[in-house]
């Protein structure tokens, strides 16, 4: 199963690979982890999203806990919260194929960053999942490469996950 | 003005340390220089890892941490085994380490190696400190984080400009302030009560104690609660002490390595009351079928130990000093029924068996027995790893004093540095090192210690020319295929080493022998070397 973390760090030197240490060394899966800093310059979040059972999810709160420079982790609840993914996905395009390209960009809301002799650059900002959906259509022209952020998210409401 | 060398001296004064174990080297000298001025007084050991391992005898004889020093490089990272072997075991440690200039890291110049990313998976925290003026906060931010919670090493890394940097003035923060490190000590009112509950409904429980019993220094109100109520106590290997072994309601080790008995008691028993362990596959191989017999009380200072090993029914986050105020108060006036009452009683008589012996050999666990008998109350017993170790776990009998052993990581070597670090804390108390021949000759460098600061440790070589407990493994899991598992019957010559170092020294190979030298040398003053002749073929239980 997917669990999405929001993990409130120090910004400090070293972070990120204290973190990334300890899912590669407990066996944790990792599916994507984003970071940047907060409305206090002195602390960063992350969102990860990582994968595992009840098991898992109690040992990775646990442990992310233990380190010393985290200072808040939430496994966020199914449904109470927001989540966006960036992706640039370019994909093989001749002047003739554009308009229809460009017709399903529309109908997906994502927008086009780029168009170039024979490529055109689509960005998307959803969920993964949305994102996965606009993959799958685009495959057909011929993707050649896909660029994430990995997710992030938020809580619906007035919630918020502070020091 | 005062330079960070200094103020990293300065710092430790604050602390109240008053021993290091250390090695120096070029990048470290400036902090070496400084110390000349200080009382702090400084033991060189003959390797690094030595002093890791020194600073965690130390730690754990006197309820401080222990503190230990080496150069940048190879010095740094000769000390890794050391500090994970105090991680896995929870002990309280600063490690402090040179560096090269801040200016060159990450260009491999001599002596550079990069030790906290090294010990990242090893270390409670870690310090690479970038200016100087960081040092004040660092130290005391280290001290306290080693110390409280779940104890373990922290790792402070300095960039030898950063020892030489001047500040106007030094002053030492009076309190650690950080946000993401605030170890839950009282246990929560609710699960007392709960645990209280299930401790008044069982007719069958048993108190399972670990190292964190000691490290808590509460090992007298356990033993009260343990009278009171009835509830017999099994210990890990790390919480052996947390009872005296004559004890009526001390059902010994539980365990792979442990006693029947213990685990004849885990296996009957209907309610499990574990207190500061964290229950490895060493001391509860199948898990989940204790759990499905029986319900579980899970005290711990750290919450990630709950449900990770074992599954819980009533778990407790928190210090056992503090548990331990609480929980008797909650359970009142339960005892258990007489019927738990008289088959513990009956196990008790089974606990110490006679082993077997062999001819022309010392019986090691008839002569650990023994030589425990002889010792003062509160003598330390350090054990190495190996067949020595489990002899040392099941045949000791303590009563006030410790058992010093790496029950976590199993690292061998530990015994003789960590005897060390044990006298300096307590240069009053009787030191006695029990290690294996293979287990000596990882750790015997520390012999030049043991001459050079003319201490009194005693130390009984179990030699029976194997690794032996590799060797019982081959025996029973490799159908006696023996591969690597021999030692030399003709070198060293063990008595020829302790007299190059100075040190007296016998041979036995009957038990009446060892006995008649060990009950000489705990006369003395000085330090001894007792070299057992033991059988091969001695199991390790
Ligand atoms: C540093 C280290 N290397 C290897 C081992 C694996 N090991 C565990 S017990 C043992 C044999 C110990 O032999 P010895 O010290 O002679 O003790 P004995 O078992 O014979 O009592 C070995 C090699 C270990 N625990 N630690």
């Amino acid at each position: 199963m997917k669990h999405t973390l929001t993990v409130l760090v120090e910004n400090q030197a070293g972070v990120l690979s204290k973190i990334s240490g300890l899912f590669s060394r407990r066996g944790f899966n990792i599916d994507s982890l984003a970071v940047g800093v907060t409305n206090d310059p002195k602390l960063s979040r992350m969102t990860i999203v990582a994968d595992g059972d009840d098991y898992v999810l109690e040992q990775l709160e646990k442990q992310l806990n233990k380190l010393i420079p985290v200072i808040k982790v939430k496994a966020f609840e199914e449904g109470n919260y927001i989540s966006r993914e960036l992706a640039l996905i370019k994909v093989n395009c001749t002047t003739q194929k554009r308009p229809e390209l460009m017709k399903l960009a529309e109908m997906m809301s994502a927008k086009v960053a780029d168009v170039g002799q024979s490529t055109v650059t689509i960005e998307f900002c959803d969920t993964a999942e949305k994102g996965e959906v606009l993959i799958n259509l685009l495959k057909p022209y011929g993707i050649r490469e896909i660029v994430k952020t990995g997710t992030i998210a938020i809580e619906k409401g007035a919630a918020s996950v502070t020091s | 003005m005062i330079n960070g060398a200094e103020i990293m001296v300065k710092c430790l004064e604050n602390e109240g340390v008053s021993v290091i174990f250390g090695y120096p080297g070029a990048a470290i000298c400036p902090f070496y220089d400084a110390l000349l001025d200080s009382d702090i007084r400084h033991v060189l050991v003959r390797q690094e890892q030595n002093a890791v391992h020194a600073a965690s005898g130390y730690a754990r004889s006197i309820g401080k941490p222990g503190v230990c020093v080496a150069t940048s490089g190879p010095g740094a990272t000769n000390m890794i085994t050391g500090i994970a072997t105090a991680y896995t075991d929870s002990i309280p440690i600063i490690a402090i380490t040179g560096q090269v200039r801040s200016d060159l890291l990450g260009r491999d110049v001599f002596q550079e190696a990069d030790i906290t990313g090294a010990c990242e998976p090893f270390v409670k925290h870690s310090y690479l400190v970038k200016d100087t003026a960081d040092l004040p906060r660092v130290f005391k931010e280290a001290f306290h984080i080693a110390t409280t919670g779940r104890p373990g090493p922290v790792l402070i890394d300095v960039p030898i400009d950063i020892q030489q940097n001047k500040l106007e003035e030094f002053v030492y923060p009076e309190k650690a302030n950080i946000p993401g490190y605030k170890p839950n000590v009282k246990g929560h009112a609710v699960q007392i009560k709960r645990a209280a509950q299930l401790i008044r409904e069982s007719s069958r429980p048993i108190i399972v104690a670990g190292g964190g019993v000691l490290t808590s220094g509460v090992k007298l109100k356990l033993v009260d609660f343990a009278v009171t109520t009835g509830i017999p106590v099994v210990s890990t290997m790390m919480g052996i002490g947390v009872m005296p072994s004559e004890h009526r309601l001390y059902l010994g080790m539980l365990g792979s390595h442990g006693k029947g008995v213990a685990n004849r008691a885990i296996h009957e028993s209907d309610l499990l009351i574990v207190c500061g362990a964290r229950l490895g596959d060493r001391a509860v191989a199948a898990p989940d079928q204790v759990s499905e017999r029986s319900k579980i009380i899970h005290i711990d200072i750290d919450p990630a130990e709950i449900g990770k090993n074992i599954k819980t029914t009533v778990p407790i986050v928190g210090d056992m000093r503090d548990i331990m105020e609480r929980l008797p108060k909650e359970v009142g006036d339960y005892h258990v029924p007489k019927m738990w009452d008289e088959t513990v009683e009956r196990w008790k008589t089974e606990l110490f068996k006679i082993p077997q012996t062999f001819e022309g050999y010392v019986e090691p666990r008839g002569f650990v027995a023994a030589l425990s008998k002889m010792l003062p109350s509160k003598a330390i017993l350090v054990a190495d790893v190996g067949q020595n170790q489990i002899w040392c776990a099941n045949n000791f009998r303590i009563k006030e004093g410790r058992f010093l052993t790496t029950g976590g990581m199993g690292t061998m070597g530990y015994s003789i540095p960590a005897a060390i670090g044990a006298k300096f804390a307590r240069p009053t108390r009787e030191v006695v090192v029990v290690c294996g021949d293979g287990s000596f000759q990882m750790g015997m460098n520390e012999l030049g210690t043991i001459a050079q600061n003319h201490m009194n440790i005693k130390i009984v070589i179990m030699r029976n020319v194997r690794l032996g407990m590799v060797r019982e493994l081959q025996k029973n899991l490799y159908k006696g295929r023996y591969s690597a598992t021999m030692l030399d019957d003709e070198a060293p010559d063990f008595q020829k080493i302790a007299e190059a170092y100075h040190i007296p020294s016998a041979f036995a190979s009957t038990n009446e022998e060892a006995e008649k030298i060990a009950a000489e040398m705990l006369k003395s003053d000085s330090s001894f070397m007792l070299v057992c002749n033991v059988s091969p073929d001695t199991p390790s239980i």
